[in-house]
């Protein structure tokens, strides 16, 4: 067995073929995961993180294609694997939660019949070992009175207990690495803080690594080791969680943590970002950052600024490149 | 659950007494039964007569009220044509028509489902164009042409199959089957594909813009996710949600297949109730339109009730809402 990083992305490079032309949704973005290692992924919409997490396990949707770089996920090169292939890794090395738990689910079918059929796709049981171990699961992801439970259908579960479910799902063949795409988005707030507990407690109880998407700086700073803030289809900042909410140093994910309001202050307007960020289509010269950045000057719109490694915190600005210069 | 299929039956109750209604208008309007029994001779007095015993001078409703009750029976009176009862007639043709509409609309599913699954998983393939192409002619292309070119195809230039009749049948009970003999297997084949080729297009068109759109589905994302095989993937989870609108389509074209059967079954001289209504139309035989029509209505009200069950079967959604 491999015992490197869970997941190593390298030089990862998603174009989306259009019409008039091809578009680079992510580009060059490097990341490493390790065993059982939380990392957050936050950015706007559009910046690239669902594209990311898609080409990791293999699920993007034509047009959208790998153009470069390099994924291995537990030491095995994937990203140019067929689809044959990357379907025994899916499921058993590494698995996937999306957003909306109320489409997740195929609504013909019993949450127990799409377990059982999970289980027995990836461990060699009967159908009485699948149905118990179906059993326990739905257990261990809180769901009361699970022996009536797996008999019923999808849309007699709430939303938050189909995420529950969702969640035993992606954990049946116990995976090494999930891919959680904002989990709790389209949850009830008060459901939403239950589902990151449930999946961070599991995932620490069976040493998952999860990649957890979101637009939440709070379930990050709570529940990541390290985050990876995204501009563009680029990594503008990655680092510890403490360090990067304490003392951000892209001016970027500084005006990200600025908008966000820290527990028992009260502010009469939160800080906001001028403008938006641009579409694929025009993407400035230089850093992409450079029309919103406070801290703008010359270079930063002639050139796009190299990754600097500032110890084990990575940040893509001039502002630290000139000082290592 | 229950209470929906008891409207739907009181529903389809009420649908076949307003057919009812509408063949014994055939019945007292168009034709002239006095006539039809005594001739254009007879005279004033026994033509008196006769309508009071045969009570056509009793009120519209009691009139009305009288054929249902003998409907019901499976009375119709007796043919012009024949001089026998209609419902023996009837008894005799109803399997030879069954059976070619049955057959097609398995042929149909058999042939449609799978070149829609494929097309749809598929849709940039070489095979899947071939089959768009093919089935925009069997969409356009008339019952009658596509069976008069099979059978000058396979019966006439390369002598394969029967141009015409039904072959030999074996007699289950009153049920005349051409399903067990070698010659009834041979005859069924051309007028149930002629038959079929319109409905078969339908269906492979409807699963696999179904398929194409389900396959973007959310579910069928994380069933990916989930490393299911693609046969699990496309022949469990997928299929199953085109089946609603399948079943749809299948049950609402079964009527159109009866009313082509009319057409195949003259192409073919299929001895069906489709050619038994044409030689009926000719010989202005009411009796006997009058019972084609409360057949095929039976049969159209039937089916409607089967599919609204098979709903059930398929979709737990809605079974919830009933039980
Ligand atoms: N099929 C496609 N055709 C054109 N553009 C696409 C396609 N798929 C994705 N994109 C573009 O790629 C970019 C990245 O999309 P992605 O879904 O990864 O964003 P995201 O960071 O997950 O955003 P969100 O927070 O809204 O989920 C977006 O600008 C999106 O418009
Ligand atoms: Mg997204």
């Amino acid at each position: 067995m491999h015992d490197g990083p869970i997941l190593q992305v390298e030089n990862l490079r998603i174009e989306i073929p259009t019409r008039h032309r091809t578009l680079v949704a992510v580009d060059d973005v490097s990341f490493e995961l390790a065993r059982g290692e939380v990392l957050g992924v936050v950015g706007e919409s559009g910046a690239g993180k669902s594209l990311t997490g898609a080409a990791i396990i293999g699920l993007l949707r034509p047009p959208g294609r790998i153009a470069g770089g390099r994924i291995w996920i537990d030491g095995k090169r994937v990203d140019n694997l067929s689809q044959a292939e990357m379907r025994k890794v899916r499921g058993r090395i590494a698995g996937a939660i999306f957003q909306d738990p109320m489409t997740s689910l195929n609504p013909l079918f019993t949450v127990g019949q799409q377990l059982v059929e999970t289980i027995r796709t990836h461990l060699d049981m009967s159908r009485a070992e699948a149905r118990a171990r179906a059993l326990s699961l739905l257990a261990e992801v809180g769901i009361p009175a699970p022996e009536q439970r797996l008999d019923q259908y999808p849309h007699q579960f709430s939303g938050g207990m189909r995420q529950r479910v969702v969640i035993a799902l992606a954990l049946c063949a116990n995976p090494k690495l999930i891919i959680a795409d904002e989990p709790t988005t389209a949850l009830d707030v008060s459901i939403q803080a239950q589902i990151i507990a449930l999946l961070k407690r599991l995932c620490h109880e069976h040493g998952t690594a999860v990649v957890l998407v979101t637009h939440d700086m709070g379930v990050i700073a709570e529940t990541a080791d390290r985050v990876a803030v995204m501009y563009t289809g680029r990594i503008a900042e990655l680092g510890p969680v403490a360090e990067v909410v304490r003392a951000p140093r892209h001016p970027y994910t500084a005006g990200l943590m600025a908008s966000i309001p820290a527990i028992g202050e009260t502010r009469d307007r939160l800080y906001q970002i001028d403008g938006s960020m641009p579409r694929l289509t025009n993407i400035p010269q230089g850093c992409p950052f450079n029309p919103r950045c406070p801290a703008v000057f010359d270079r930063c719109r002639r050139e796009r600024p190299e990754t600097v490694d500032l110890g084990g915190h990575r940040v893509a600005c001039w502002k630290h490149g000139e000082q290592e210069a | 659950m229950i209470r929906f299929i008891i409207s739907r039956i009181l529903q389809s109750i009420g649908v076949m007494l307003a057919v009812g209604l509408i063949a014994f208008a055939l019945f007292t309007y168009v034709g002239d039964p006095v006539n039809n029994m005594l001739g254009p001779s007879a005279s004033t007095d026994d033509r008196a007569r006769l309508r009071t015993e045969l009570g056509l001078d009793d009120p519209f409703l009691v009139q009305y009220a009288r054929f249902i009750g003998r409907a019901v029976q499976g009375d119709f009176g007796l043919s012009y044509q024949y001089a026998r009862p209609v419902i023996d007639i009837v008894a005799e043709r109803l399997p030879a028509t069954a059976e070619l509409s049955l057959v097609a609309v398995f042929l149909a599913l058999l042939v449609g489902i799978p070149m829609g699954i494929y097309a749809g998983i598929r849709p940039r393939s070489w095979l899947s164009k071939l089959f768009m192409s093919v089935s925009l002619i069997g969409v356009s292309l008339p019952t009658f042409f596509t069976g008069i070119v099979l059978i000058v195809l396979f019966a006439i230039v390369l002598r394969w199959l029967p141009p015409f009749g039904r072959g030999d049948v074996v007699m289950l009970g009153w049920w005349s089957t051409g399903l067990l003999s070698w010659s009834g297997l041979k005859s069924i084949l051309l007028p149930s594909v002629t038959l079929s080729l319109f409905q078969m297009t339908l269906i492979m068109r409807l699963v696999r813009s179904e398929m194409l759109e389900i396959v973007r589905t959310d579910y069928i994302r994380f069933a990916q996710a989930r490393g299911l095989t693609s046969r699990a993937i496309y022949f469990r989870h997928a299929l199953k949600n085109t089946l609603v609108p399948v079943i749809t389509i299948t049950g609402l074209q079964m009527g159109s297949i009866i009313a082509f059967a009319v057409i195949t079954e003259t192409v073919f001289q299929w001895p069906g109730l489709g050619l038994l209504f044409i030689q009926a139309l000719n010989f202005g035989d009411i009796p006997v339109m009058a019972a084609y029509l409360v057949f095929v209505s039976l049969m159209f009200v039937a089916i409607n009730l089967f599919v609204d069950i098979l709903y059930f079967v398929v979709d737990p959604r809605l079974r919830s809402g009933w039980t």
